[in-house]
Parts: C-alpha cells; structure tokens; sequence
C-alpha cells in the first residue's frame, strides 16, 4: 500500500494555489487521476516519484518511509523504483529502442518480452526521431516497465495511441501490472479509456 | 621558415582545449542547473575574458605570478613553478582567457534539454554521474564539437594574453601570433605573411568543418 497525505503551494497565473492530496492505494489497483490543466496532476506524479519535493507531509509504503517532512526524510528517486511514464515521453534521442530498454535492465528476456509487447520489433534500433508519435509513446512505457516497478505512474500514456493500438496495449498492460504486483495511477484526460479497468479514481484540483 | 611558433601554437592551443574540455564541461553542466547568486557571480566572472581588452586580463596574471610579487613568489619558493615568461603560464592564461567559449554554447546546450530527461534517468535509478555520462553529453555533441573547435581556434588567435605573461622567447612562448608581430616589426614581411597564411587555412578549415558538420547533422527531435 501507498499512502499518501501532501500539500504543495503551486504558481498559477493568478497567485498561488495549494495543492493538497490524501489518499491511500492499494496495491495492485489501477487508479485513474482526473481534473481540469493546471490542477497539479503532473507535480503529484512527480512528488510521488521524488522529482519534486513537496512542501509538506508523507508518502511512506508499507515498509518504508519515503517522504517524511517532519523527520526530514527524502528518498531519492534512484531508490524509489518506480515507473514513470512522461507526459513529453523524455525519451533519449541518442538512444535506440534497444538501447533505452538496456540502459534501463540487463534482463534481456524481459526486454524482448516488452519490445514484443509494444509492438516495436522492427523498430528496434531505430532512435526515437524515426518513430511516429504513438511508437515513441510505447517505447516511453516500454522503458519505464523495463525495471519492474512495483509503482507505474503514467502521465497520459495513451494520448498518441489510435483506438485499436490502446485497447490492445491496455490489456497487455493489466496483465504486465498483475504479473508485477504492480499498483498504477494514470492520468487520463478521456474518460472512457480506462473504463472496467481502472479500480479507483483520483481528483485533483 | 622557422615553423617552431606554428607547433607551439597548436600544442598550446591542444592543451588548453583539453583543459577546458575536462573542466570547463563539468562546470558548465553545474551552472545549467539551477540559477543563484553564486553561479551568476561566477558565470560574470568567467565571461569577462570576452568583454575585457586581453592586455588587461593578462597584466594582471603577469601581476599575480611575477615571482616578484606575494602568490607568484610563493609559488615558486614551494613548488617550484613558474608562471611568468613560461609556457605553463601561457596555457594558464590561454585556459582562462578560452573559458567563455567552452562554458557559453555548453551550458546552452545543456539547459536546452528537457528536464525530463534527466528526471527519467533518475528514475530508472541511475546516478547522476550515470546520467550525465549516458543521457546528457551524448545529446549535447554538436554544441560540444562546436565548442571544443572555437575553443582550439580561439586560442590559436590569441594575441594579448599570451604576450603579457609569457613575452616572446623562442621555442618556448613565441606563438605564431606573436611571431607575425615580431616578423612585421623586423620588416620582414614574407615571414609575416607565412604565419598569417598557415593560422588563416587552420582557422578557415576548421570553422568550415563545424559548419558542415552541424549542418548535416539529423536534427534531434530536441531542437
């Protein structure tokens, strides 16, 4: 389980708004995160992820204190093993397929296993300037699955995605989270992409 | 001809360019990051070389490392070195005088990258040393080549500096630059004209090469 309970002063363009979430997930659940641009959906991915620092609060596991304002506790991100899938993909345009998955693992099944999964086996030494935007979008998640995280924390994942691709890569991916024990949140601006799959649902803002 | 200012000039120029490129990259990467104080202070001071006359920049190196005076004195009575009228003292003049032109173009190159590269090689748990050696330098190459060129260039054409703190002694600080000078001043214009003629072709071809090389280059989808 992770539980959470942060605050976190955000810039807006009129002055500033708190950012305030408190919220306990279950492992293994697929939480669906909502709310308006600007809200903070991205800074919460990121404060979970321990890329930025929140003002206030914890976010502990059930054995480990990762954030702790209090106790001044900070676990880097290097510690944190989670998946993160970028809104911008941050993909490494020096990079092939290949070589981001390597970069990331050294269990080479794994790795075949995910460049199969997305789709991506003639691509695979191709950099990222020479895929389109969906292939770029799956080699993002591709790369953040590749450490078999116990937290996937997806910032819009499947916005470059057509419909047949999403529906197909969305039922690999529940089956990928059940076989990792891993627990999602995904942020997700259409409403019924992660119906009957996502468990939970977030606001935020 | 004597050709010994054209080997010292691109052995000094080497050297400095070396340097930099160990220091001056690193440096370069710690004042992309975030902004204080401190890091502008120190960014003002490392550009200076760009706006100040280099006479003046190399009056007062010739100042702190005369042996005459408080720090070139101890320099020399503990270590045993000698800055003025050497050639170790030309390429610590040549390293702090080319400073702006390594940092400048890398730490634009740098603070163009997204920070979510970074952010995504943190989070696969990579260091940052593991990040800047993977992920960073390597999308940063044609600002590095670029750099590291006007940077050698830079150094060849230096002319202020390197006559204020190492003077004009054969073999050991008589860069072509300064040989030109001392040609023309001896009449001696078909020497001159030599020296002019081999730092010209040196200069010309190499900018031209950055210039075709950046342009060719497949654009990474960054820029």
């Amino acid at each position: 389980m992770i539980a959470v309970d942060i605050e976190k002063k955000l810039k807006a363009y009129n002055g500033q708004q708190v950012l305030q979430v408190k919220k306990a997930f279950i492992p293994g659940s697929i939480t669906r995160i909502t709310g308006p641009s600007g809200a903070g959906k991205t800074t919460f991915l990121k404060m979970l992820a321990g890329l930025i620092t929140p003002d206030s609060g914890i976010i502990k596991t059930k054995t480990l204190s990762w954030f702790d304002a209090v106790q001044k506790i900070n676990l880097p991100p290097q510690q944190r093993h989670i998946g993160f899938v970028f809104q911008d993909y941050a993909l490494f345009p020096n990079m092939t397929v290949k070589q981001h998955l390597e970069y990331a693992t050294t269990d080479a099944p794994w790795t075949n296993r995910l460049v199969t999964i997305g789709g991506l086996d003639t691509f695979a030494d191709h950099k990222p300037n020479h895929l389109s935007g969906g292939q770029q979008q799956r080699l993002a998640i591709l790369r953040a699955l590749a450490i078999k995280p116990k937290l996937m924390l997806m910032d819009e994942p499947f916005s470059a995605l057509d419909i047949k691709m999403k529906s197909a890569l969305i039922k690999d991916l529940q089956m990928l989270f059940a076989e990792l024990g891993a627990t999602a949140l995904i942020v997700s601006h259409n409403p019924q992409e992660l119906d009957g799959i996502s468990t939970d649902e977030l606001e935020i803002g | 001809m004597d050709l010994s200012p054209i080997w010292l000039t691109l052995k000094l120029a080497a050297i400095t360019t070396l340097i930099l490129l160990v220091i001056g990259v690193p440096l370069a990467w710690w004042l992309s990051k975030k902004r204080s104080l401190v890091k502008v202070i120190i960014e003002a001071v490392i550009t200076m070389p760009l706006v100040l006359p280099p006479s003046v920049l190399g009056f007062y190196l010739l100042l702190a490392f005369s042996p005459q005076h408080g720090f070139g004195h101890w320099l020399q009575q503990t270590f045993d070195v000698q800055f003025v009228f050497s050639f170790k003292g030309l390429v610590l003049a040549s390293v702090i005088y080319s400073m702006p032109f390594m940092i400048s173009p890398v730490k634009s190159a740098f603070q163009l990258l997204p920070v979510s590269l970074a952010q995504a090689s943190y989070t696969l748990g990579k260091s940052q040393w593991q990040t800047f050696k993977y992920v960073l330098l390597p999308n940063i190459k044609p600002s590095l080549l670029t750099a590291t060129v006007l940077t050698f260039a830079h150094t060849l054409g230096e002319f202020g500096v390197v006559l204020m703190i190492g003077g004009n002694i054969p073999g050991v600080t008589r860069v072509a630059s300064i040989a030109v000078y001392d040609s023309v001043e001896q009449m001696d214009y078909a020497a001159a004209n030599n020296y002019s003629l081999i730092l010209f072709a040196i200069t010309f071809a190499m900018v031209t090469t950055v210039f075709i090389y950046n342009k060719y280059q497949v654009k990474s989808p960054l820029e």
